[in-house]
């Protein structure tokens, strides 16, 4: 799911269960979850982006 | 100075050679508890007459030659998340309220066995599950040097205790740094052990990979005895260890970027002391500290919506609202995401133990900012404004990620008279070095005044 999507479908639950509370934190944990996402050590099933050798680290 | 701001080295020499009793000692701590409680708001349960009967206990058992250590005697407080039997085990939340624990916590037996004076439950706050103490169902507990301030959490309530007189060190728990952040606020040594060394049953959880159980003490001394008694074995001396050739490896970069000005200034002091001293300090870096709060954040909130996710649907009301709706926040985590964090989790500790492979400790900051003032959501620090929580975890939430063992040592104080903490870290599963080289540290230090 892309963090665009999960923000958006949050979101609705949230005002569902009546927490508007819950928005501005969901948009901040969206933003970290982007950082997660994009971190250079995730592995890529392609091999195209491998993390770097444990020798270089 | 007042015995109740000894520490407990001194209170034990002065039990043994008679100068004072473990009674006299436990009295005055219950006396100041309840002169100085209905301000600081350190305590949620006194345990006035049990106290007072485990003391007199131990001065019994002192008179006949039945000496059961360094903490026979001593009176403490516990967080109040560690279960006492027959007593409430709060959790500073009215979601728990009418529980009395039916056993001890294997911490307690183990405190017991040493011969500690139970005191009391200590406030906290809510959940262990933030850094200023201000959320809880018994409300805010205030700094002893300051009442507007907060003594950090979420073992806040354990810290003012200790500061303010009212116990000779508490028992506290350390998820993100709630061991380490109010000891720093309050110029105290805290400990945070290897993860795993001391047994969490009977305490409740907040992160089942990251709960830590530890000391908050007046010296280093203290916080090895007391560690010593959590892990279940005698005291022991440790071999001293002198600061000559001792390699210690300075975190700076994302660990200095954002610092108050004066606990930039009194981190450099105390790099220069170290040095002076005869230590050898080098650079040492994490290539990915900028990942470490998304991948904390992940897993913090994922571990802990799982603990709680059947009472914030049958207990909603009950939780402070601020605790409440970020305990809901993690509820929204998907699996992936937190998977990715154990991987980046990975990364990490091999980043710490390369660092440690270079070095014998690492030394940063312990907390980026003095005591904050209660009601303080953000803090500016030069043109950065920084949310209260990421600014206090900022510095010590990496080893809760790791597990690797932290200590806070106090190295300062700002103009007002606030103190500041100094960290080391250490080897996982080598503690003990690490209380060695934090105990030839502490010499170094300025100490902060005692209440």
């Amino acid at each position: 799911m892309t963090i665009k999507a999960w923000l958006e479908t949050a979101i609705q639950d949230a005002e569902k269960r009546n927490l508007p509370g819950l928005r501005p934190l969901l948009e901040a944990l969206a933003r970290s979850t982007s950082a997660l996402r994009t971190a250079d050590w995730n592995h890529d099933a392609t091999g195209e982006s491998d993390s770097m050798p444990p020798d270089v680290r | 100075m007042s015995a109740r701001t000894w520490t407990i080295a001194e209170l034990g020499r002065a039990i043994r050679s008679g100068r004072l009793s473990a009674e006299s000692a436990t009295r005055e701590c219950l006396d100041r508890i309840a002169e100085r409680n209905p301000t600081i708001n350190a305590y949620v349960t006194v345990l006035a007459d049990e106290a007072i009967a485990q003391a007199r206990q131990a001065d019994a058992e002192l008179a006949r030659g039945h000496d059961r250590g360094p903490l026979h005697g001593v009176p403490l407080s516990l967080k109040d998340i560690i279960d006492m039997r027959d007593v409430p085990t709060t959790a500073a939340t009215r979601v728990r309220a009418g529980h009395v624990a039916g056993h001890d916590s294997p911490v307690v037996t183990r405190l017991r066995e040493a011969g500690a004076v139970l005191l009391g439950k200590a406030n906290l706050h809510e959940f262990a599950f933030g850094t200023t103490n201000e959320d809880s169902a018994f409300g805010p507990v205030r700094h002893p040097l300051d009442p507007n301030r907060s003594p950090g959490g979420s073992s806040g309530g354990s810290a003012a205790s200790v500061l303010d007189g009212m116990a000779y060190a508490s028992i506290g728990t350390d998820t993100g740094g709630s061991v380490r952040i109010p000891s720093a606020a309050c110029g105290l040594v805290g400990l945070k052990p290897t993860f795993g060394e001391v047994p969490l049953d009977g305490i409740v959880p907040l992160s089942n990979t990251m709960d830590h159980v530890g000391p908050l003490c007046r010296s280093v001394e203290d916080a090895a005895s007391v560690y010593d008694t959590l892990c279940g074995r005698p005291p022991h001396r440790r071999s001293a260890r002198s600061l000559q050739g001792l390699r210690i490896g300075v975190l700076r970069g994302y660990f200095t970027a954002l610092l108050d000005p004066q606990v930039a200034a009194a981190f450099d002091s105390a790099c220069a002391r170290l040095a002076g001293a005869g230590a050898i300090l080098g650079d040492a870096e994490i290539p990915h500290a900028s990942d470490i709060a998304p991948i904390y954040l992940h897993i913090v909130l994922s571990e802990a919506a799982a603990l709680h996710a059947k009472t914030l649907d049958s207990h909603a009301d009950a939780y402070t609202p601020n605790v409440r709706i970020r305990l809901e926040m993690g509820r929204y985590i998907l699996a992936e995401d937190y998977v990715r964090a154990l991987r980046g989790r990975q990364i990490l500790i091999e980043e710490v133990d390369a660092g440690l492979h270079r070095h014998d400790v690492l030394l940063l900051p312990s907390l980026a900012v003095p005591a904050v003032r209660l009601g303080a959501v953000a803090i500016k620090i030069g043109a950065v404004e920084e949310p209260v929580r990421n600014l206090t975890l900022r510095l010590t939430q990496l080893f809760n990620i790791t597990g690797h063992p932290a200590i806070t040592l106090p190295c300062g104080a700002t103009t007002d008279g606030l103190p500041i903490g100094a960290q080391l870290v250490g080897a996982r599963n080598q503690t003990d070095a690490l209380l060695s080289a934090a105990a030839a540290a502490e010499g170094c230090f300025v100490a902060t005044s005692r209440l």
